[in-house]
């Protein structure tokens, strides 16, 4: 049988550092191949190479059992292969069907775009693959995962028959995984060979025919999905033994950190995005916040650190009122922040590591002596840093752009734990990192934790949720809609909850006491509980 | 906190390596930075002899004679004086700079603080310190006033700094020639033409002649101008202020990211005024060399200064010292100019296009140092990792 996809010794250096050592992957047609590995394994360079986005250095590369070379991924275009970026390319002022033949549109007469061939071809297109869109809805009016359709059509209706879809599962919610994987399926019904990068091993078990681990640039190995659990490829991935949080018992008080008080907040039409929002966290307590994005977690976040107008109630911080302060002043009385989006609200990215250290924190020690800014000090700050937290530099005067996600990610928890905050508002402090840099953020909130910090933890990652949380409160169309014990919920559950398809009455969102605060038995990643399964199970 | 073992291990003996590491990195960024002005220079020499020959010139001809000009110690002071007021101009555009502010309206601001300086200056009678002082503080505090002008119109009317600075430009000449009209019609002008009332003696600045006069003789009315000592005064303190001072960190901040710096508590309306003012304020003593060498402000006041301090803070990448290299190459191709005149040996202009051709090529050049550091900082920062790792 002829392999779809066959890469052999395929090494790519950059300078200094080698993406891809040495790398073998075998893609028979028609199956689904998840590659999966830790940020900076060289799945992503891996992924360039086959799309044409980069040459290999060594190597040789087989389509169908022809060799190619592509310079661009025009090339890869031209051989059947389409790629589906995490980060959608489309437009959100045109139309479904003007944003797939963008750069391919059929030409009429007279340079006219040939409109009617084009939907005739895409509704083939869709109705060959069982993918459901409508031509002509407006991109922006569509929701995530059928932006996700509109990719894969994109590539699709250009004669795709492999399909390199980038973790496509990152942006979805649980619903919209299944429909995916249903797509995925079908797809692969018609003959289609998918390759696809993921982190949730959970859902590679599911969903791939085989699977490709890669590790620091190299193959490790390749395994059907009946062979393994998650805990295995867990650990080719990391190459040791998981580092097990050890079973954290709760630490939660009965003294209130942080207490939020019929918060509402508007939005540029004066409609609340936040409505009557009350809730409490306690020291020593992690509150999780569920919500399928856009529901108000950003403006809830903005609202606690001072950089939204709250438009009424009150936010006290160990009993003083904040609601109006200003941001440094908040930060100064000791709410610590890890932003949602590390590079575009956590660092300055051209200056060096020690000037990003200092950023929330730059008028107290170490960092200022009166107004002056001490350079000495936050040099020695960021050592500290960068050993306690384990930042991968090789100096702290690069500036904060070359250091790695993960590693940018480990600076900012770091200077925000180094502060020993007193609320931790964290907004999906793992987001984009990779397991090992994952585990480190864990371990700083939970040693945090029992240290007496409350934290407010925002995420996409339900599993994290689970795991660290001692409360999850859910957040639906700007209000608090229930409130759930960890120890109990399965992440399907809390999905059909943040869609609001469910509906907590047993509980008011404003009373979760400390006795009502449940008993966290088990670390992140809930790591006994089948249900949850994803990286963090040891084995 | 992660792992106890990891802190015991990397503290103790990595420390030296780092520091030396450390200080490596910050000689490569120093020489990086340096590389990109001096290849501009370079480029541009060989661009404007092309150009010169060309013309039919001779560029070497040109050189030498702009050179042997140079060498004179009149021209020399001529040069720094001509400096002097360009460097603060292009520590005043830079302030803005630093905080992606683009103050185009230092040109409105110094000559309106300037004719008002002129105007307090001459009104009054004071001892000499008390006079001088309170002449350059009515420069900054109007320059002040002006340059936080556009920017109160920024922070709380959104209106776009470049609009706002350049009408109140527009104004600011508006309002100069009808103060002019005005003193002139009430007359107390007539024996020393059209102008503010002359500044006593008390009210001047001393010059530092002194200095030259080390060297040579200077000619009778030449003179170094006091403002020379200003200028440093500006430069340092714009230093610290920037990169001594928590002040100067939030500035930076803002200006480098102001989504992150806001979450950092850097409050941006504040930071916007608090930049124009002082923008404003240094931009406000451009002006003050010409009022005191010519003792009062004439419809003949030098023009042009802010527009030119954008182009030297540009050339010395809002560096306190690269402003003042900018400002003295400016000032050299300025004072040389005349020779080439003279001499005929090629047309004047010639000093035009290389101050194109240099401006040009600094900013690509600055670009592809840029470029070149992040990729070999995050090549040596992936070596790193790939080392920690394996």
């Amino acid at each position: 049988m002829t392999l779809a996809i066959e890469l052999t010794g395929i090494t790519k250096r950059f300078p200094g550092v080698v993406a891809n050592d040495n790398v073998s992957l075998a893609v028979a047609p028609g199956e689904i191949h998840a590659v999966c590995g830790e940020n900076g394994a060289g799945k992503s360079t891996l992924m360039k190479i086959l799309f044409g986005m980069q040459s290999p250095d060594e190597g040789t590369m087989r389509i169908h059992g022809e060799e190619v070379r592509f310079s661009s991924p025009a090339d890869a275009i031209e051989r059947g292969i389409g790629m589906v970026h995490q980060h959608f390319m489309l437009a959100g002022q045109l139309t479904v069907l003007e944003n797939v033949i963008l750069g391919t549109e059929p030409v009429a007469s007279l340079g006219r775009i040939d409109f009617k061939a084009a939907e005739a071809h895409l509704l083939e297109v869709g109705e060959a693959y069982g993918l459901d869109v409508d031509p002509h809805d407006l991109i922006e009016t569509l929701e995530v995962g059928e932006r996700q359709r509109v990719e894969i059509i994109k590539v699709l209706y250009r004669g795709a028959q492999i399909l390199i879809l980038d973790e496509p599962t990152a942006v979805l919610v649980p619903h919209e995984v299944d429909e995916l994987f249903r797509n995925m399926r079908e797809l692969k019904a018609a003959g289609e060979t998918i390759l696809f990068i993921d982190h949730k091993l959970e859902e590679v078990l599911q969903i791939a025919d085989t699977i490709t681990v890669l590790r620091q640039g190299r193959t490790v190995a390749t395994v059907k999905p009946a062979d393994v659990s998650t805990g295995d490829l867990a650990e080719m991935m990391v190459g040791s033994e998981l580092p097990t949080p050890q079973t954290s018992r709760s630490t939660v008080t009965d003294k209130t950190a942080l207490s939020i008080r019929g918060l509402t907040v508007l939005d540029e039409d004066d409609r609340p995005v936040l409505n009557d929002v009350s809730l409490e966290v306690h020291r020593g307590e992690v509150v999780g916040l569920a919500g399928v994005e856009g529901n108000g977690q950003t403006e809830f976040v903005g609202a606690i650190i001072g950089t939204e107008d709250v438009e009424a109630g009150s936010i006290r911080l160990l009993g003083e009122e904040i609601a109006h302060s200003t941001v440094r002043r908040r930060r100064n009385s000791g709410i610590g922040y890890v932003p949602q989006d590390r590079q575009e609200e956590g660092l300055l990215l051209f200056a060096p590591l020690w000037e990003n250290a200092a950023l929330g924190h730059q008028t107290r020690k170490p960092f200022a002596n009166g107004r002056w800014f001490d350079r000495f000090g936050a040099r020695e700050r960021t050592e500290a840093i960068r050993s306690w937290f384990d930042v991968r530099t090789p100096d702290i005067e690069v500036t904060a752009n070359s250091l790695s996600g993960g590693n940018q990610q480990k600076l900012i928890v770091g200077r925000e734990m180094a502060a020993e905050p007193k609320v931790l508002i964290a907004a999906h402090p793992t987001r984009g990192i990779d397991i090992g840099a994952q585990a480190a953020v864990w371990d700083d909130i939970r040693a945090a934790r029992a240290d007496g910090m409350g934290t407010l933890l925002i995420s996409a990652d339900l599993e994290e949720l689970i795991g660290l949380s001692d409360t999850i409160v859910v957040i639906h169309k700007g209000e608090l809609t229930a409130t759930l014990d960890p120890a109990t919920i399965t992440p399907r559950e809390l999905g059909s909850y943040m869609t609001g398809s469910e509906q907590d009455d047993a509980e008011t969102p404003d009373g979760p006491g400390p006795a009502a605060a449940p008993e966290t038995a088990t670390g992140p990643k809930s790591q006994g509980d089948p249900a949850s399964g994803d990286a963090g199970e040891p084995q | 906190m992660t792992d106890s073992t990891v802190t015991d291990e990397s503290e103790e003996e990595p420390k030296v390596r780092l520091t030396r590491a450390a200080a490596d990195s910050r000689l490569r960024q120093i020489l990086l930075s340096a590389a990109a002005p001096l290849g501009a220079f370079v480029f541009s020499l060989i661009a404007s002899a092309i150009v010169l020959i060309a013309a039919g010139s001779n560029p070497i001809e040109a050189a030498k004679d702009m050179l042997d000009h140079a060498s004179k110690l009149e021209v020399q002071v001529s040069m720094i004086n001509r400096a002097t007021p360009l460097y603060i101009s292009g520590v005043a555009a830079a302030i803005g700079f630093k905080m992606n502010l683009f103050n185009i309206g230092v040109e409105g601001q110094y000559r309106m603080a300037a004719i008002f300086a002129a105007f307090v200056g001459g009104a009054v009678a004071l001892p000499s310190v008390l006079h001088i002082a309170l002449i350059l503080i009515t420069a900054m505090v109007v320059g002040g006033l002006w340059g936080g002008l556009a920017g109160v119109l920024y922070t709380h009317r959104g209106v776009n700094e470049v609009i706002g600075t350049i009408m109140l430009n527009g104004v600011a000449l508006g309002v100069i020639a009808w103060l002019v009209r005005r003193w002139q019609a009430e007359g107390n002008i007539v024996q020393v033409g059209v102008g503010t009332e002359p500044i006593d003696e008390s009210g001047l600045l001393p010059n530092l002649n002194f200095i030259p006069e080390l060297f040579g003789d200077l000619r009778a009315n030449e003179e170094l101008t006091g403002m020379l000592v200003i200028a440093i005064v500006v430069g340092v303190v714009y230093y610290l202020l920037l990169n001594r001072t928590v002040f100067g960190y939030d500035l930076r901040a803002s200006g480098l990211n102001p989504l992150a710096a806001r979450a950092g508590g850097v409050p941006p309306r504040k930071m916007a005024l608090a930049a124009m003012l002082m923008s404003g304020a240094v931009g406000g003593l451009v002006g003050m060399a010409e009022i005191f060498d010519k003792t009062r402000y004439d419809p003949n006041f030098v023009g042009f200064l802010g527009f030119n301090g954008i182009a030297v803070a540009l050339l010395g990448r809002n560096n306190p010292a690269g402003i003042a290299v900018g400002a003295l190459l400016w000032a050299f191709l300025d004072a040389t100019s005349d020779i080439l005149q003279v001499t005929q040996t090629a047309p004047k202009e010639i000093i035009d296009i290389m101050r194109g051709v240099i401006l040009l090529t600094v900013v690509i050049g600055y670009e592809v140092v840029r470029r070149v550091r992040e990729r070999t900082e995050s090549a040596r920062t992936a070596a790193r990792l790939a080392e920690a790792t394996s």
